[in-house]
């Protein structure tokens, strides 16, 4: 595996948490992932925006409230590409989601935010860009 | 570097179809398959969008998906090239990615 | 080329195990290379042995088995998605004190890793789900 060049792998979440599996098990899949240390970006657009969304609580019906777990990817993946047309279509904005960030250790492990909101033209260029797209 | 776009689901059932289509770049490539290729027909919502994309974008559908849901080809819209599953690996080999909208 | 193929749904309830499996047939046919097939969420369904499908119909995953053998694939059934929706091999069982074990002839169960290699050393990786 070291003989190849990284590939740029693109994460494309669009579906939104706990009514199906597929966030969380994307999200394993970034997890492990990681230890491959390849280029690694995730895309939030359409319902996936909602994965990333603060306040999230699945006591009520069961289930385990995994959104910590994005913020734990902060060192790992620094990446997190939001859609601002996703968000507005939906009444979020920046504000509304967890604050996830990473220590950059260049800048005296100075936090820094690892979501980035691009509009639709530039997430379609994200895609143009990558080698590898991961859909769920 | 081109990407080619795949949509399983039919275009009245899900948004994943309008998704793709507002992230389509020049020389990009949309097929349709299973449900998606519905949105294939002839007069419907969608098909104008090919017309219009024809220039921009190729797109196609998967030929025995079509046939499934009795879609003859004379109902396919204009601009919509039909292909079999040799034709879908061909897409797969030429562009660089497949992005798969689920 | 070589591809890698990515089977999210299990067999019947979506189309997804049969496009995978009508995809990967053609581009044996044209002479790539099937790096692997991965199955992950409820994909790892279709590698249960115990299936009984009716007899007027395809059997999916039989046809799957019957191309790992006859075409050496490699056809993976992630472990953690395996786990949650009890589909074992025999290691697997005993480890997890179950009774059984029902992994088709033709897959393995293994990690999340193979997913991200397979990607790493195909040229193309497409995916099929809902």
């Amino acid at each position: 595996m070291a003989d190849n060049p990284k590939k740029k792998f693109l994460y494309v979440n669009r579906k939104a948490p706990y009514g199906t599996i597929y966030a969380l098990e994307s999200l394993e899949v970034v997890l492990i992932g990681a230890a491959f240390e390849q280029d690694v970006a995730l895309a939030f657009l359409d319902d996936g925006v909602f994965q990333i969304a603060e306040g999230q609580n699945a006591t009520g019906i069961g289930m385990k409230t995994f959104a910590k777990t994005y913020r734990a990817l902060g060192d790992e993946v620094r990446k997190l590409y939001v859609e601002r047309e996703s968000l507005s279509e939906r009444g979020l904005s920046l504000e509304d989601l967890m604050p996830i960030v990473y220590e950059d250790e260049n800048e005296d492990y100075v936090q820094k935010p690892s979501i980035h909101l691009v509009d639709r033209a530039e997430l379609a260029r994200l895609i143009g860009d990558s080698d590898v797209v991961l859909s769920f | 570097m081109s990407t080619l776009h795949t949509v399983n689901k039919s275009p009245y059932e899900r948004f994943a179809f309008a998704s793709c289509l507002a992230h389509i770049a020049p020389g990009d490539a949309l097929l349709m398959l299973e449900d998606g290729v519905l949105g294939a027909r002839r007069g419907g919502a969608f098909a104008k969008r090919f017309a219009e994309a024809g220039g921009a974008a190729a797109v196609y559908a998967i030929g025995p998906d079509l046939e499934a849901r009795g879609v003859k080809r004379e109902d396919v819209a204009e601009g919509v090239e039909i292909v079999g599953y040799d034709g879908f690996v061909d897409l797969v080999a030429h562009h660089a990615r497949v992005c798969a909208w689920l | 080329m070589r591809f890698a193929v990515v089977v999210n749904e299990g067999p019947y309830t979506h189309q997804a195990s049969d496009s995978a499996l009508n995809f990967v047939r053609a581009a044996l046919d044209k002479g790539h290379e099937i790096f692997r097939v991965f199955f992950y969420h409820d994909g790892v369904n279709n590698g249960t042995r115990l299936t009984v499908p009716p007899q007027d119909d395809r059997n999916l995953q039989r046809a799957w088995s019957e191309l790992a053998l006859t075409k050496n694939l490699d056809l993976v059934v992630c472990i953690a998605a395996a786990q949650r929706r009890g589909v074992l091999d025999a290691k697997e069982a005993k480890r997890q004190g179950k009774d059984s074990d029902n992994i088709a002839p033709g897959f393995r169960i293994s990690g999340l890793g193979q997913l991200i290699e397979a990607g790493i050393q195909a040229d193309r990786l497409v995916t099929f789900g809902d």
